[in-house]
């Protein structure tokens, strides 16, 4: 929320009154009332690209780190791949597939989106998996598990707080990645925001898009946080 | 791949980098937009991780601005501050990126100062260094890996969202892609698109390397290897 503090300007008053005149205020609950359609749609349309990339990449981030816990050899380059594919610019990804893919569909963001959170999943996926102590390991091995056996009961349940923390990071960064695929109009609140800056830097505009992003992102969180709380007890019973 | 190729015919045509507004331009822009965005990035970052990590407090509230920062669109940033007396231009970009070079800088250099080993800290005081002594000849030195780890992370995320600063004419690469959008796929400009895109990623992977080349140089040789870099959570842009 550093930008709140940050941004607002002396000459305009931070709350804007009931009517807003000229002024072209940050904050006007009568754009919001005004628009309430295209708002809750533009905010629909970010949340669904949101929750479909995100759940798209946990199912294929999932089996990724599985493989790449029970194949050594394929841990280093999976994780330098990951790397090196992270520092590439989201504007440069959605340039490389958009011609490709099409820039009238939401498909090309869609994949530029999987591929980041799919990064940070596969990362945080594998570190959880290989966190899990040898002895529990050796334990489980005892117990007459086989390797998948001990993989579903065993090792993902435990990699559990790791797979939710990176799940956490890829669905907030996904939140605002989002705003980049109006390049191509798919931006969702993204619209909004360059919307408002194109439309005669309508301050309004551009605000409430902000928010509702930022809204979402930590909504979002929020949520996954408890859902980690409700299906990992045993981590909450250790710390108390 | 027909756009591939396109792509790689537009980085042929010498016109297209020497032209006015041509990739040399641009890439001369974004340099030096990512340049003062780290510079100003590590005047704000470095001094407040280190003295939070001198002092040994305000860790958890580093997290959270880090987890904070996050969730901003770097998009609502750029198109934010240009309304702000900040004015339009180059300043607003380079603040806005430096907002999210912050984070890992700092979260770097906190990390750092706390990694010591408090025995080593305790043998620095027992010899009767002062608080600056201590910090100047011991810990600095000792957390320089992690605040070249910061600064590597820092400056391929700027670079790498110097790209978005085209979608309010801050200039930069992005300008070549979001032209190439401007022009529309049918008329050619899924070429320029592809091109853009190519010579953006190239960019911020050779800074990339670059970087993790001259943090190998810096850090002692001791402490290569088995540390693995810390990750702040670098978004994307």
């Amino acid at each position: 929320m550093s930008f709140l503090s940050r941004a607002p300007a002396p000459a305009w008053p931070l709350a804007a009154p009931a009517d807003d005149g000229p002024g072209n205020p940050w904050f006007s609950w009568r754009y919001v009332h005004d628009n309430a359609g295209e708002i809750l749609s533009a905010l629909q349309f970010h949340a669904g690209l949101t929750a479909r990339a995100v759940i798209i990449a946990l199912v294929v981030a999932v089996p990724l780190a599985v493989a790449a816990y029970w194949w050594r050899p394929l841990t280093g380059p999976i994780l330098a791949l990951s790397g090196v594919l992270y520092t590439i610019p989201s504007l440069a990804l959605l340039a490389l597939v958009a011609p490709a893919v099409g820039t009238t569909s939401d498909t090309s963001v869609l994949i530029a989106l999987v591929l980041y959170a799919l990064l940070v999943l596969v990362r945080n996926a594998l570190a959880g998996l290989t966190q899990v102590p040898s002895e529990v390991r050796d334990a489980a091995a005892g117990m007459g598990y086989g390797r998948f056996g001990r993989l579903v009961r065993i090792e993902l349940p435990l990699a559990l707080p790791g797979i939710l923390t990176g799940l956490r990071l890829a669905t907030v960064s996904t939140v605002a990645l989002v705003t980049v695929g109006s390049l191509i109009g798919k931006g969702g609140l993204g619209e909004m925001i360059l919307g408002g800056f194109r439309n005669n830097f309508y301050k309004a505009e551009i605000m409430t898009g902000t928010i509702l992003c930022v809204g979402l992102a930590l909504v979002l969180d929020l949520v996954l946080a408890g859902l980690g709380r409700l299906v990992t007890p045993w981590a909450r019973e250790r710390r108390s | 791949m027909n756009y591939f190729r396109e792509g790689f015919v537009w980085l042929n045509d010498p016109l297209n980098w020497t032209n006015p507004g041509g990739l040399l331009d641009r890439l001369d822009e974004h340099l030096l937009i990512s340049l003062w965005a780290v510079l100003l990035g590590c005047a704000i970052g470095w001094p407040l991780g280190i003295w939070l990590g001198h002092r040994g407090r305000g860790g958890g509230a580093i997290v959270t601005l880090a987890n904070l920062t996050l969730a901003i669109p770097t998009l609502a940033l750029l198109t934010i501050l240009p309304l702000t007396p900040l004015g339009f231009g180059k300043p607003p970009v380079v603040v806005a990126l430096a907002v999210f070079a912050v984070p890992p800088l700092l979260a770097n250099a906190y990390t750092g100062l706390r990694q010591i080993d408090p025995e080593t800290r305790d043998a620095a005081k027992g010899m009767g260094l002062s608080g600056g002594q201590l910090l100047r000849q011991v810990e600095l030195p000792l957390s320089v890996p992690y605040l070249a780890a910061g600064l590597r992370t820092a400056a391929v995320q700027v670079v790498a969202t110097a790209a978005l600063a085209a979608f309010v004419n801050g200039g930069g690469l992005g300008e070549i892609i979001s032209a190439g959008f401007g022009v529309g796929m049918s008329n050619g400009g899924g070429g320029q698109i592809v091109a853009g895109g190519i010579v953006v990623a190239l960019l911020a992977l050779l800074v990339e390397t670059l970087l993790a080349a001259v943090q190998r140089l810096v850090t002692p040789a001791a402490l290569r290897g088995a540390r693995r870099r810390p990750t702040a959570a670098a978004p994307a842009g």
